[in-house]
């Protein structure tokens, strides 16, 4: 059964078979959860949800009684970032142990509520922090489309398990390009929305001035089916808005769209640069304007994230220190020695950099020559934006610089690593919404993905805009 | 101390905390009461658990806006919150929210006695808002114990200039800022129970020179006293140190107050590097101009404007005006009685002496007192009128204490009208006079002291309802006559 194709092309399609009685939700589900355990191989997983058919068979009444939620039926999996009442959270991490939330994140809570079943957990890179998935106190997760490769991240598990079709639509999360550097390494949907239209509450936080749940999906309309529940103002997030309005059919004829030419540099790989250009012809037939931009402080972008992300870490994750819950180291000797060796131990490599890295930017004495500086640089990277949604209606960019790279490849070389995130970090920067889509394949057969960045809360803009490109 | 100040200026600076009574924490829904059932008033924001987020009571914000005020402090209409980072077990997120570089108020300033009548305007610096920590528990045997229902708890930090040149300065500006917050109601001023909590910051600079002495900061003194004994210790040891030639070094000093000495906690140099920086989860706190009036128009009158009125408008002695005025609801009771009399002294001596006896006896508040105002004043009015003496007052009010009676009734009840017409006293002299011929005689020879028998002996006859003045009067007259025949 797991070599099945699934019936369906979409979640509304799913419910209205159901609906029609040729579709049984139990045994999708089924088929969902053998397709996990035969792609065990993937470690997309970190745990699979136990009561999935009680669920199933209650919500297949409901479809059928016609009292469903709006995402009934839809099979979701969850970023393990993302707080579930009485499931285990890892955050992909030793340092929380057998640490089990008192609450559910307000983003899962809406698809719970609109009857959405979700299966499992999904490994990441630990706290998020990451863009292959080999930071995982859980181990590395696979590429589905080729398993030697990164499926990229950190939102890793939660693509790969849209990709290789052990779930329906999936949640990740995303800081600098953790949604949509996965959504285009494995070839599928993904979509970072404005910063504050989905309330973080329930989602561990790694920057919190950063930080967004997103959406990944094989097709637009699940993408924003599911954006659509997700978001909206929550008062348990006072950073959360309602600001989303809804954007009217697109006349392609009308749309500007602007390519930062400085940026589509040399150093992109040969193949999504022609992938760039193709897409870009086919704009010009649909009657799409080019414009050229300029976006002169991208340049700085990858820097600045990094001072100020870690600066929001190092204080974000001080909480986990051994004292009131998860990890704590056997042997201490005091209270200062329980700190240093839970927090030692208890955190992976990388996470433990970004710490150190956060604290450092953050001392007396170095505050005014990075934090600060990265303050302002970020407004300026804002001010880019804004000056170019003046004259265009989105900006395109390739989501990464290169498709998936190998298992191991750029491990040794953090900073290598960092620049995978040159097109993605400028949108956290400035809170923008930005969707990642799959354009086509590189020689290896690994997806080459594109993004479309728009203004504040215009998301459904760039919906009605993909949708509307006929050739 | 005399031989310091000839050398040596004092400087204090104090940083007041103040926990605000709201009824629920600052950042979550749980209840800010103290006293409960340790890690009963918690939930996952308050203990910090991953992915939960602050959102600001407004009521808070409120209290603080109002201190503000009522210290004549700059309101920051645009204000932002901070983390401030330090890891210890009772801190569960690892960091306290906090305000740094923009503080909701700023600026302020608040009047306090420099003793020997004189007074001196202290500067403050600002008011911040900020969560308290929760509790480290460390005398149940091997463990410590961690009690969480202190995270969250709103508190207020008052950080004055280094203004005061003494500790009896720095006390009585203690005392009014608990009197102040009192007041607005906003804190119960409770230093033993920790609900005000008090650092000073302590240092002796020559006299003349500009730069200002090596500071230490004084901590855990739970009550005025202490705050007094500290500073003046901490006075005398830097005075000392420096007399014998040594330095003095930076550091935090925790006062015992069993032993009366102040024992270092930790220096400076090791301390921490909090790593300030504004929190991304709070939006900043804007105050609009609706806003800002409308907690304007909750201010109450303040001790200083209270005092004030009560020496110019009701004419009362200072003493009196301080007395009375030293809570809110004693000063609001006797406003509210002298709406229906205009016997304020008389109603001021009453509240001084009988009043505030009976509150500390039975150890109550003026809220729980059973004679309302109205019935209170009724019963200076009867004693003003002549209705009844001072003495068969003291029996009245005891029975309205305990009736909750009003005064009129109880002396119609009990019959206990004065008597104040001269025909029924005149007859009760006369027979008095001559049933004591010989005590009438010694009287006019000059024995002043027999006056007091007649008088005894009237008001006995009289069941104590004569009236006194009357009686005296009556005697005299009386002797007069018989002085003549």
């Amino acid at each position: 059964m797991s070599s099945a194709k699934l019936p369906y092309s979409s979640l509304r399609d799913k419910k209205r078979l159901i609906f029609e009685g040729s579709l049984d939700l139990a045994q999708n589900v089924d088929f969902f959860l053998d397709k996990i355990a035969s792609h065990k191989h993937l470690n997309a997983f970190i745990a699979v949800s136990s009561d999935c058919q009680n669920q199933a068979n209650l919500i297949q009444e409901k479809i059928k009684n016609g009292n469903a939620g709006k995402l009934a039926g839809a099979v979701i999996a969850i970023k393990d970032v993302l707080s579930i009442k009485n499931i285990n959270l890892t955050c992909a991490s030793k340092i929380l142990g057998d640490f089990i939330p008192l609450y559910t994140a307000t983003a899962v809570q809406k698809l719970i509520d609109e009857d959405a079943i979700i299966i499992g957990k999904t490994n990441c890179d630990e706290f998020a922090m990451g863009s292959s998935n080999e930071n995982s106190a859980f181990g590395s997760v696979l590429n589905p489309l080729n398993t030697e490769f990164v499926p990229g991240g950190s939102s890793g598990g939660s693509a790969a398990a849209v990709a290789a079709g052990l779930c329906d639509v999936s949640l990740g999360t995303d800081t600098g390009g953790s949604i949509r550097q996965p959504a285009a390494f494995c070839g599928i949907y993904g979509l970072k929305p404005t910063y504050s239209a989905v309330s973080r509450y329930g989602l561990t936080a790694f920057a919190s001035s950063f930080d967004s749940i997103g959406p990944f999906a094989t097709n637009l309309q699940d993408l924003f089916d599911v954006f659509d529940i997700i978001k909206g103002e929550d008062k348990k997030d006072s950073t959360s808005t309602s600001n989303t309005p809804v954007s009217n059919e697109i006349n392609t004829k009308k749309i500007k769209i602007g390519i930062p030419a400085d940026i589509i540099s040399n150093d992109i790989q040969p193949e999504i640069r022609e992938s760039f250009e193709n897409f870009v012809l086919k704009l010009e037939k649909n009657g799409v304007e080019i414009v050229k931009i300029s976006l002169p402080n991208f340049k700085y972008a990858i820097a600045a994230y990094y001072v100020l992300t870690t600066a929001e870490a190092s204080s974000n994750l001080s909480r986990f220190d051994g004292a009131r819950y998860g990890f704590r180291s056997k042997e201490v000797e005091n209270l200062s020695d329980m700190f240093v060796k839970s927090r030692s131990e208890g955190f992976g490599a990388e996470v433990k950099r970004r710490i150190m890295l956060g604290t450092y930017v953050l001392s007396s004495g170095y505050y005014d020559a990075y934090y600060t500086k990265a303050q302002k640089i970020r407004r300026l990277i804002q001010q880019d934006f804004m000056n170019c949604f003046k004259e265009v209606d989105f900006i395109l960019t390739p989501t990464t610089p290169t498709t998936a790279f190998k298992i191991g490849e750029k491990t040794e070389n953090p900073v290598e690593m960092y620049l995978s995130d040159i097109f993605t970090t400028p949108q956290n920067l400035a809170g923008l919404p930005a969707l990642s889509f799959p354009t086509g394949a590189d020689q290896n057969n690994l997806p080459i993905g594109l993004q479309l960045t728009s203004n504040h809360f215009e998301e459904s803009k760039i919906h009605n805009f993909l949708n509307s490109l006929t050739i | 101390m005399t031989g310091i100040l000839t050398k040596y200026d004092v400087v204090i600076g104090l940083e007041v905390h103040a926990q605000l009574s709201t009824n629920t924490k600052i950042f979550c829904g749980c209840s800010a009461a103290s006293g409960s059932e340790p890690n009963s008033n918690i939930c996952p924001v308050c203990l910090g658990h991953p992915g939960t987020l602050p959102v600001l009571n407004k009521k808070a914000l409120e209290y603080a806006v109002l201190m503000g005020i009522a210290t004549q402090s700059t309101i920051n209409q645009y204000s932002t919150f901070a983390r401030k980072n330090y890891f210890y077990p009772d801190l569960p997120k690892g960091y306290q929210i906090s305000q740094f570089d923009l503080p909701v108020c700023e600026n302020g300033f608040l009047e306090i006695s420099s003793g020997h009548g004189e007074t001196k305007t202290v500067r403050i610096k600002r008011i911040h808002l900020e969560e308290d920590a929760g509790k480290s528990i460390h005398d149940r045997g091997n463990s410590t114990l961690i009690d969480v229902n202190r995270c969250g708890v709103p508190l207020i930090e008052i950080v004055t200039e280094p203004d005061f040149s003494s500790a009896f300065e720095a006390t009585d500006y203690l005392m009014k800022i608990r009197q102040i917050v009192r007041y607005l109601g906003i804190c119960d001023g409770n230093m033993e129970e920790g609900s005000l909590r008090c650092d000073a910051n302590v240092s002796l600079k020559i006299k003349g020179e500009e730069r200002l002495g090596t500071k230490t900061e004084l901590k855990n003194m739970n009550s005025f006293k202490n705050v007094e004994k500290a500073i003046n210790y901490e006075i005398e040891r830097q005075f000392e140190i420096l007399e014998e030639g040594g330095s003095i070094s930076q550091q935090t000093l925790l006062w015992n107050p069993d032993k009366n000495e102040a024992y270092p906690m930790r220096s400076k140099e090791d301390s921490h590097d909090y790593r300030y920086f504004p929190d991304p989860d709070l939006i900043p706190v804007t105050i609009s101009n609706e806003m800002l009036s409308e907690i304007r128009s909750m201010l109450p009158e303040l001790p200083g404007a209270k005092i004030k009125k009560f020496t110019e408008i009701y004419l009362l002695p200072e003493y009196d005006s301080s007395v009375l005025t030293q809570e809110r609801e004693i000063a609001e009771f006797f406003e509210e009685v002298c709406k229906q009399t205009l016997a304020f002294k008389e109603v001021s001596n009453w509240m001084m002496t009988e009043v505030l006896k009976i509150l500390n006896e039975k150890k109550i508040t003026i809220s729980e007192f059973n004679i309302t105002p109205q019935n209170f004043a009724g019963l200076i009015n009867e004693i003003k009128s002549g209705s009844i003496s001072g003495k068969i007052a003291k029996d009245v009010f005891a029975d309205m204490l305990e009736t909750g009676k009003d005064a009129a009734s109880i002396i119609d009840s009990k019959n206990l009208k004065q008597i104040s017409d001269p025909a029924l006293i005149e007859p009760v002299v006369k027979s008095l006079f001559d049933a004591n011929k010989q005590k009438v005689n010694e009287l006019l020879e000059g024995k002043e002291k027999i006056f007091g028998f007649f008088v005894g002996q009237v008001m006995k006859s009289t069941s104590g309802k004569a009236n006194p003045a009357l009686v005296n009067e009556l005697i005299k007259k009386e002797l007069e006559n018989r002085k003549n025949e």
